[in-house]
């Protein structure tokens, strides 16, 4: 009896933990093996040329130089680099304004429409890229639509393409759907008691919005704003469609140096000061989120 | 309660802003002239343009190729990651490392993966672009499955146990049929988010085996023809039914669950 | 004080009030009693400014109501989930609806403080919400309702969320607040009990409608329809015809009731189980009004008993409360009888 007693719990607990370790090997071994060699091997690649030489035909040379750094402080790249903030920053804010009221008027809608709605500001982002922007470029150039539209009541025509303006509006536009969607999420989540009690208690409704709903949807607009900023800041296509082909934003530059300069070390030093920056900006977001 | 009707302006701006330009691209692309910016009649001639164009027709079967082969990949990997994730680990850096490719910038993705490339000498083609989209497809369905896996109920895969299945069975009777409608979910992101990708493929494909949007980005950034407007137009419709369907189906799968 | 006069509301197919019409007094403790979905909670939110009534009047003190937006409105609502703002500390919840006052910052500081200690949270005053227990969030949301002294208090089931023990410690504190601070309270909820031992007057809402409204003893003893009869505590409710000494009830004979109805009208008599007298079927002589069955079940409670009896000629059991333990067992024959001013008739 006794015997009979021990012997199966004691399979009963070696078995689990065996299928456990199998479990790990088949569920999660091939797909972070893929992972690792796909991805972090890259990525740690990528980062170790930023210690190195540029090899005189692309490539690097492997001497450890610190020179990558220094270059970064050149006026002249570091100008794009701030270049590439502003009008990140400038694109993130304006889809907050605009996309905080679309969302937060959507939240609103009866439940039927709010799929439409949800479903209309999505639908655009499924579509090609490319030709999302070349509709800009059809709408802005000189003998455009928008022209002709102004100068239908007597204005311009003004050169719409080709500079940092035409630039926003085309981040504006490809990136607004991922700051209406977590706004969204955000403001729907937000117990509508809490506007009420608001209202009960004597707010006006612009009391409660800066009181009371705007505070609690923070970490809406966190994840909204990095989710439009980080396509922005590392993009290098609508610069270069919209933008006129110069090495506007910090994306142009690191291109050009894998594929114009090819001086592959520097591009990566680019990549790195890129993806630094980025990071500053998720753990901002993180915090914002946990302190919420 | 007083609906505040001063939003409505910028609710009904976002609209217009996201839709003009596609109202103007379709109906451009019906035009009988050859200027992109006056319409000059009906007609689809644009369509037989763009339908002869052998450059289109090649970096259409080359774009197919490498989404079918990123969905199946990213399908098993992201799958199987999935479930891992959720039900047979607890670290925070394998979770970090499973959604990092969804949050890493592109540009960065691409070069890593041109450099990894040249360094262990693997010929650029269509595997390369496959073997690049499989890393991010991968992430996209596995955090889909995923969403999925932590609303089901693990109280079934036990019952399941209790009722004498292996973990083998359990895991194909029980386990899989239930994440059906997350995996088919998964593989759909996969398939459009690889017909979509640009940035990656630019930098991973070989310049004789282009996919369609590298096509697309050559021609736009050699001027604007109306023979793109009828490409674009087919590549909206495409992409919006296949989203409403989407969203059809998924409702369609939630009433029966 | 409150004048809510022929107030409707309707949700689509839904009727959530018809015609309601209630008067409520300056100091006043009253409750709204009924089933889920009786429209009670659509009238505390037309008074609160929330929805508004499809037609009818309301007025406090003679002025009107509905006009007005809901932040200008002498009326506040504590809410049945708290809706305690989760990014401001309960200090600073309670001075919120003060602050819209624009009152002197001393001034605020000073009424915050003394309605956290008639509350009892001085110590929590820095404290978030989420770092409280369910009677303090309780607390809370009170406090900074009556820190705005607002003519008329609205509670939405107060004491809903909260467990057995601190429910019942919350309805003696709701009771001496309200007796403190003089404002005119208004409370809805669904249970009876705590309609009852709360509020002065109680009105009985069904379906949207206004079924009697009187003190809590009149309510429990004297019902005036059927539905306040089988909802306001038990009842064994018997089926009839009036007649000058009660009821003559469908297939049991006349049984012993008050009644000041004409003779043949349809009513319903209703009997508390407390005021049955349950007695071995051989002690009782024959007489009208005696009823006979056979025990179905006997369930303890403690304090009480209950006894189910099963009566020809009817198909429910006629249940009788006895106090303490009681030796009836299950199978014994017994007889029922009751007073007849403990038999009420309800009209039909």
């Amino acid at each position: 009896m006794t015997r009979s007693a021990v012997v199966p719990g004691a399979a009963a607990t070696a078995r689990p933990r065996r299928s456990r370790a199998l479990g790990r090997l088949v569920f999660l071994a091939p797909g972070l093996a893929y992972l690792v060699a796909f991805l972090l091997i890259p990525l740690a690649l990528l980062l170790s040329y930023t210690v190195f030489r540029r090899g005189r035909f692309g490539g690097v040379v492997h001497e450890v130089t610190g020179e990558n750094f220094t270059r970064l402080l050149d006026p002249l790249y570091l100008d794009v680099v701030l270049e590439s903030l502003k009008l990140a920053t400038i694109a993130t804010v304006i889809a907050l304004l605009v996309g905080y009221p679309t969302a937060y008027l959507i939240t609103r809608l009866p439940s039927r429409w709010k799929t439409v709605a949800l479903v209309a500001i999505v639908l655009p982002f499924w579509t090609n890229f490319l030709v999302r922007i070349y509709a800009w470029i059809v709408l802005l150039s000189g003998p455009g639509l928008v022209n002709g539209a102004l100068g239908a009541v007597g204005l311009g025509p003004f050169e719409l393409l080709y500079h940092s303006g035409a630039i926003v509006t085309g981040l504006v536009y490809s990136y607004l759907p991922l700051m209406v969607l977590p706004l969204y999420a955000a403001i729907e989540k937000l117990d509508p008691q809490l506007r009420e009690a608001s209202a009960n208690l004597g707010a006006t409704p612009a009391r409660t919005f800066f009181s009371v709903t705007f505070p609690l949807t923070l970490p809406g607009v966190a994840t909204g704003c990095l989710f439009v900023f980080v396509p922005c800041f590392g993009n290098f296509i609508i610069p270069e469609l919209l933008g006129g082909g110069r090495s506007i934003m910090v994306g142009n530059l690191i291109r050009d140096q894998f594929l114009k300069a090819r001086d592959w070390p520097f591009g990566a030093t680019l990549t790195l000061a890129l993806l630094a920056v980025l990071i500053v900006l998720l753990l901002v977001q993180a915090w914002s989120s946990r302190r919420a | 309660m007083r609906k505040p009707r001063l939003l409505y302006v910028p609710f009904w701006a976002t609209y217009v802003f996201l839709y003009a330009p596609i109202v103007v691209l379709v109906v451009m692309s019906f035009n009988a002239g050859g200027s992109p910016y006056s319409f000059e009649g009906f007609s689809l001639k644009w369509y037989g343009e763009f339908a002869a164009n052998a450059e289109i027709r090649r970096g259409l079967v080359n774009t197919l190729i490498v989404a079918a082969g990123t969905t199946v990949l990213s399908t098993v990997l992201g799958t199987l990651m999935a479930v891992g994730l959720a039900r047979h680990s607890r670290s925070r850096l394998l979770d970090a490392i499973g959604v990092l490719p969804a949050v890493l910038p592109d540009l960065v993705l691409g070069i890593g993966l041109l450099l990894f490339y040249v360094w262990v000498q693997l010929s650029l083609g269509l595997h390369s672009v496959v073997l690049a989209h499989t890393v991010f497809g991968t992430a996209f369905v596995a955090a889909v499955v995923r969403t999925r896996l932590t609303h089901a109920d693990t109280s079934l895969e036990e019952a399941s146990r209790d009722l004498g299945a292996t973990p083998v069975a359990t895991f194909f009777r029980i386990t899989l049929p239930q994440l059906a409608p997350g995996i088919a979910a998964g593989a759909l992101l996969a398939f459009t988010l690889s017909v979509d990708e640009f940035v990656i493929a630019f930098f991973t494909s070989a310049p004789t085996e282009p996919t369609l949007p590298i096509v697309i980005y050559s021609m736009v950034r050699f001027g604007v023809t109306p023979e793109i407007n009828a490409l674009a137009t087919v590549l909206l419709a495409v992409s919006f039914s296949v989203v409403i369907a989407a969203q059809r189906m998924t409702r369609l799968t939630e009433s029966f669950s | 004080m409150l004048q809510i006069t022929g107030v409707s509301r309707r949700f689509g197919d839904v009727t959530a009030l018809a015609d309601v019409s209630l008067e409520i007094r300056q100091g006043e403790f009253f409750a709204l009693l009924g089933p889920s979905g009786c429209g009670k909670t659509t009238l505390l939110r037309i008074l609160a400014g929330f929805e508004s009534p499809d037609a009818g009047t309301v007025t406090l003190d003679g002025a009107d109501l509905l006009g007005r937006p809901p932040h200008r409105r002498p009326v506040n609502l504590m809410f049945q989930s708290y809706a305690l703002f989760p990014h401001m500390t309960v200090a600073k919840n309670v001075a919120y609806g003060l602050e819209r006052e624009k009152l002197p910052r001393a001034e605020i500081r000073s009424r915050v403080g003394e309605v956290l200690e008639k509350v009892g949270l001085s110590a929590m005053a820095g404290r978030r919400p989420q770092q409280l227990s369910g009677g303090q969030r309780q607390r809370v949301a009170l406090a900074r309702a009556i820190v705005k002294r607002p003519r008329l208090l609205l509670l939405d089931e107060p004491l809903s969320a909260l467990d057995k023990k601190v429910r019942a410690e919350m309805q003696l504190e709701l009771k001496r607040l309200q007796h403190e601070v003089g404002i005119t309270f208004v409370v809805v909820t669904h249970d009876q009990e705590e309609a009852m031992s709360l509020a002065d007057r109680i009105a009985v809402f069904s379906a949207g409608r206004v079924e009697q409204v009187d003190e809590p003893v009149a309510l429990y003893q004297r019902p005036r329809t059927p539905f306040v009869a089988g909802f306001v505590g038990e009842n064994n409710l018997f089926g009839g015809r009036a007649c000058s000494v009660g009821l003559a009830a469908d297939g049991l004979g006349v049984l012993p009731g008050s009644s000041d109805m004409p003779d043949g009208t349809s009513a319903l008599l209703a009997v508390r189980p407390e005021r049955v007298r349950l007695a071995p079927a051989d002690a009782v002589a024959d007489a009208p009004g005696v009823l006979r069955g056979e025990v179905a079940d006997v369930s303890f409670y403690g304090g009480v008993s209950h006894v189910s009896v099963t009566v020809p000629g009817r198909q429910e059991p006629v249940l009788a409360a006895v106090q303490g333990a009681t030796r009836t067992l299950p199978g014994e024959r017994v007889a029922l009888s009751w007073a007849p001013e403990d038999g009420v008739l309800v009209p039909q």
